[in-house]
C-alpha cells in the first residue's frame, strides 16, 4: 500500500505550515531536474525564493493553469518528474483539469496544492476551502486515487520522496499560514520560458 | 476531403500532441486523430485548459495544437494574453466557426463576431479557410509561421469548407 492511496488524511487536523519554508524543502529534495511549473502569486513568489533554478517556470498569469501546463510537460518529457504547485485558489478556477490529469494517468506527474483559505494577494477574501471545500477529496472524486493531506512538515517531505519514485499522478495537498512571500519572480516571460526550455534540454 | 487533408499538414509539420473540446463539424478530424498513432489525443474540460497542456508540451519539446469552437475560442483570452503571446510560446489552435452562414443559436452569432477582434487585438495570425484547394497550402504556411516566429496561430474552418456538400464537388 503506497502513502497515497493509505488515507486522504484530513485538512482540518492537518498542521497550518508555512509556504516558504515547504517551497524550500521541496526544493531540497529536488536531484535530478525535475521540472517545476509554479502557480501564479505567492505560490511562484515563494518557490522562486526557494533557488531559481532552470528546471522552474514561473507564470505572470493565466491563474489556475499551473497543472495543465505541468501535465502538457510531463507528456513530453515521460522520463522527468514534473511538478506542479498551484494554490488553492488558483485549483479552484480549473478543476476540470484534475480529471484530466486522472484519464491521462500520468506517472511522472505531482500536484503539489498550498492552501491557505484565501485569495492572500488579492486582499485576503476567503475561498472556498476555508468553507469546506476539501481538494483532496475533490481530486479523489475527479479520480486521482493517490491524492492525500500531508499533516505535517516531515510528512510532506515522506510523501514527495514517494511521489518522486513511485508511479504517479500524485496529489499533495498541504494547509498554509498567511505569512508574505519572501521573494518575487523576475517579469520577463521570454526568458523565464527560455532559460526554463534550456533547463529541460529543450532547442526549438 | 479537408479533414484528411488537415491531419496530412498536422503530421508533416511534426504536430503530435492534440488536446480538442468538442464539436460535431471537427467529429471526422477527431476520430481520424484519435485512430492514428502518431498523434496523442487528450479530451480537457475547457479550451483554457487545453492551451496550458499545448504550451507546456511545447516547452518540452512536443508540438500540439488545440482543436474547439468558435464559443470556445471566446474562453481564451486571458490565456493568449497571459501566457501564449508574452512567454513566446507557439499555440496553435483550430476553429472549428460557428454563428454565421446560417446559425440558428443568437449566442454563437454573437460570439462570433468576438473572435476576430479579440485575434487582431492580440496580434495573433489567424487565417478563414474557405476552400479545399487552398487548405493545404494556408494551413502549412501557417503552421511552420508559428514556429518559426514563436507565436501562436489560428485557423478558423469556415462552414464553406467543412459543411457537407455533394460528393466530387469541391471548392
Amino acid at each position: 500500500m503506497s502513502a497515497g492511496e493509505s488515507a486522504p488524511g484530513n485538512r482540518a487536523s492537518s498542521k497550518v505550515m508555512n509556504r516558504a519554508d515547504l517551497c524550500k524543502r521541496l526544493v531540497a529534495r529536488l536531484k535530478s531536474d525535475e521540472a517545476v511549473i509554479g502557480g501564479i502569486g505567492n505560490t511562484n513568489f515563494d518557490l522562486w525564493a526557494a533557488g531559481q533554478r532552470p528546471q522552474n517556470f514561473y507564470m505572470l498569469g493565466s491563474m489556475g493553469l499551473a497543472c495543465p501546463i505541468a501535465l502538457g510537460v510531463a507528456m513530453a518529457q515521460q522520463h522527468r518528474r514534473v511538478i506542479g504547485i498551484e494554490g488553492d485558489g488558483s485549483i479552484l478556477m480549473q478543476l476540470g483539469s484534475l480529471g484530466t490529469i486522472a484519464a491521462q494517468a500520468q506517472k511522472n506527474l505531482i500536484i503539489v496544492i498550498l492552501d491557505n483559505g484565501t485569495y492572500q494577494i488579492t486582499g485576503g477574501q476567503p475561498t472556498l476551502t476555508s468553507r469546506g471545500a476539501d481538494i483532496v477529496a475533490i481530486a479523489r472524486g475527479a479520480g486521482l486515487a493517490q491524492s492525500a493531506w500531508a499533516c505535517d512538515e516531515k510528512d510532506f517531505e515522506a510523501r514527495i520522496d514517494i511521489a518522486l519514485t513511485a508511479d504517479g499522478p500524485w496529489l499533495i495537498a498541504v494547509r498554509t499560514d498567511d505569512k508574505p512571500p519572501t521573494g518575487q519572480t523576475e517579469r520577463n516571460p521570454s526568458r523565464i520560458r527560455d532559460r526554463f526550455m534550456q533547463g529541460l534540454g529543450v532547442i526549438h | 476531403m479537408w479533414h484528411d487533408i488537415l491531419l496530412k499538414v498536422l503530421k508533416a509539420n511534426q504536430i503530435r500532441l492534440v488536446a480538442y473540446v468538442p464539436d460535431r463539424v471537427l467529429t471526422p478530424l477527431i476520430s481520424a486523430l484519435a485512430a492514428d498513432d502518431f498523434f496523442t489525443v487528450v479530451s480537457p474540460s475547457r479550451e483554457e485548459e487545453a492551451v496550458g497542456i499545448v504550451a507546456g508540451a511545447w516547452m518540452g519539446g512536443t508540438r500540439g495544437v488545440v482543436l474547439m469552437q468558435t464559443s470556445g475560442f471566446a474562453t481564451l483570452p486571458n490565456v493568449l494574453a497571459s501566457l501564449a503571446v508574452p512567454y513566446q510560446i507557439p499555440v496553435l489552435m483550430v476553429v472549428s466557426e460557428r454563428g454565421t452562414l446560417g446559425e440558428f443559436n443568437i449566442g454563437q452569432a454573437m460570439v462570433c463576431r468576438t473572435m476576430r477582434p479579440v485575434l487582431e487585438c492580440l496580434g495573433i495570425e489567424n487565417h478563414t479557410i474557405a476552400r479545399d484547394d487552398e487548405l493545404q497550402f494556408i494551413a502549412d504556411k501557417t503552421i511552420q509561421q508559428a514556429f518559426l516566429t514563436l507565436a501562436p496561430a489560428c485557423l478558423i474552418l469556415s462552414p464553406l469548407l467543412t459543411s457537407p456538400r455533394p460528393k466530387g464537388e469541391t471548392r
